[in-house]
């Protein structure tokens, strides 16, 4: 059995350990608000800029635009987007799966595959494979749209120089505070969105464009890679979020058992003391009566 | 001036205005244009520049950068990366930005840095488009 002072100490190290994730349960709580209002934020943008998207492709012949143009498909490109830190239950690790089942694939096509690495956690874990290409740290914490800008931009000039033929983002989507998914896009080339458009079609408005539709499409397409990259980034952010808050709840409730047994153990360990000084203690006495 | 029409302007931070408003002129592909009631639908790219909108004796300035507006339905929805309305707009930051992207400008000039030199033309538009939405002299 362990000595008193032992368990003790063990009871006072579990507690402490409990208010730190506690506390870190109530940061990622709070965060998690924030980063679901941005997402509810930005929600409307993205909708109107597919709407305005929809009634523009559908009247266009898309394969003159650059970004998107269908190639055979030799070297993929994959934006893995992950957080930067850890502590979050296996939300990481599920989307570095996901990347990782994909790339697997992908070379057994035959394809060649490089990395675009966003958040410490994705570049950590693939730096060995010698695939990566690029990566961004410590941008996951303050969405910046800029931020997106940059890496959509990145992604576009290689694809647009050849050097990938497509480009698949990987990352977690955010399904509900409970659940996260790791979830698979294209993002390049552009697809049409012609599978809604099709179902109901837009309304046919004449718009007056200036400059011409396919001008407008030149400026759209990359502004629409940028939605798209920041959506996975708000994504993921809020899905980190909620997973951490769901780890460390985890968490705080294992310190609670613990401390719970602990405190057992304690409790019987000081009884069983106090009942050997008490036999101590009667059988001196008995001796001394004699 | 019965006639009014909708203005919205959406970020990717979310809705910064929803108006009814009797004229906007905004900075499109080929110049300035304004759109008054029921105008027939319209797309245009905008340009990095000053929107302003009239509101019966009212008027405002609006700083918006990059992006597209839509007209239909008696509604003209702008899409743009960042807008800011003319008093929040910071001065002498904007004033700042100003005098550092004219250096940045002619360092990339000198230098032939045609990527730098895009980026630095595009901070000093929105500098001085800032400028201008707030009211200041871009001097």
């Amino acid at each position: 059995m362990a000595s008193l002072k032992e368990v003790k100490t063990k009871i006072a190290g579990v507690k402490k350990t409990s208010q730190i994730t506690k506390a870190m349960n109530m940061v990622a709580a709070s965060k998690l608000r924030g980063a679901q209002q941005k997402m509810d934020n930005f929600r409307p943008y993205a909708n109107q800029f597919n709407t305005a998207m929809n009634s523009l492709s559908g009247s266009m012949e898309t394969s003159q635009f650059p970004l998107m143009e269908v190639r055979e498909v030799k070297n993929v490109e994959l934006l893995v987007i992950t957080s930067d830190r850890g502590l979050c239950g296996s939300f990481n690790a599920n989307i570095m799966k996901a990347a990782e089942r994909l790339m697997k694939q992908l070379e057994a096509e035959g394809k060649k595959v490089s990395l675009v690495c966003v958040g410490k956690k994705s570049r950590n874990y693939f730096r060995k494979t010698g695939k990566v290409r690029k990566s961004y740290l410590d941008i996951m914490g303050t969405f910046q749209m800029f931020n997106a800008r940059e890496i959509a931009q990145e992604v576009a000039a290689s694809f647009l120089a050849g050097e990938s033929d497509q480009v698949q983002l990987v990352y977690g989507q955010f399904v509900s505070v409970a659940v996260q998914r790791p979830n698979v896009g294209q993002l390049l080339p552009i697809q049409t969105l012609g599978g809604d458009a099709g179902a109901q079609p837009v309304a046919a408005v004449d718009y007056i464009y200036e400059p011409s539709p396919n001008e407008i499409m030149d400026v759209l397409l990359p502004l629409y890679l940028n939605v798209m990259v920041y959506r996975g980034m708000l994504e993921v952010g809020t899905s980190e979020h909620a997973a951490r808050m769901t780890a460390m709840d985890n968490a705080t409730r294992a310190c609670k058992d613990m401390i719970t047994n602990l405190t057992l153990i304690y409790n019987k360990a000081r009884q069983s003391g106090i009942t050997a000084e008490l036999m101590d203690i009667v059988g001196g006495a008995e001796a001394l009566r004699g | 001036m019965a006639e009014t029409i909708r203005l919205e302007i959406v970020t990717p931070r979310g809705a910064v205005l929803s108006e009814d408003v009797d004229i906007v002129t905004a900075p499109g592909y080929g110049g300035e244009f304004g759109v008054l009631a029921n105008h027939a639908p319209f797309l245009s790219t905008i340009k990095i520049g000053v929107l302003t909108y009239k509101k019966g004796h009212d008027s405002a300035q609006i700083m918006i950068s990059g992006g597209f507006c839509k007209v239909s339905d008696n509604k003209i929805t702008f899409l743009v990366e960042s807008a800011e309305g003319g008093r929040e707009i910071d001065v002498d930051r904007a004033l700042r930005a100003k005098e550092r992207a004219e250096k940045r400008l002619a360092a990339a000039r000198s230098q032939q840095e045609k990527i730098n030199q895009t980026r630095a033309e595009a901070a000093l538009q929105r500098a001085m488009a800032r400028l201008k939405a707030s009211g200041q002299k871009a001097a």
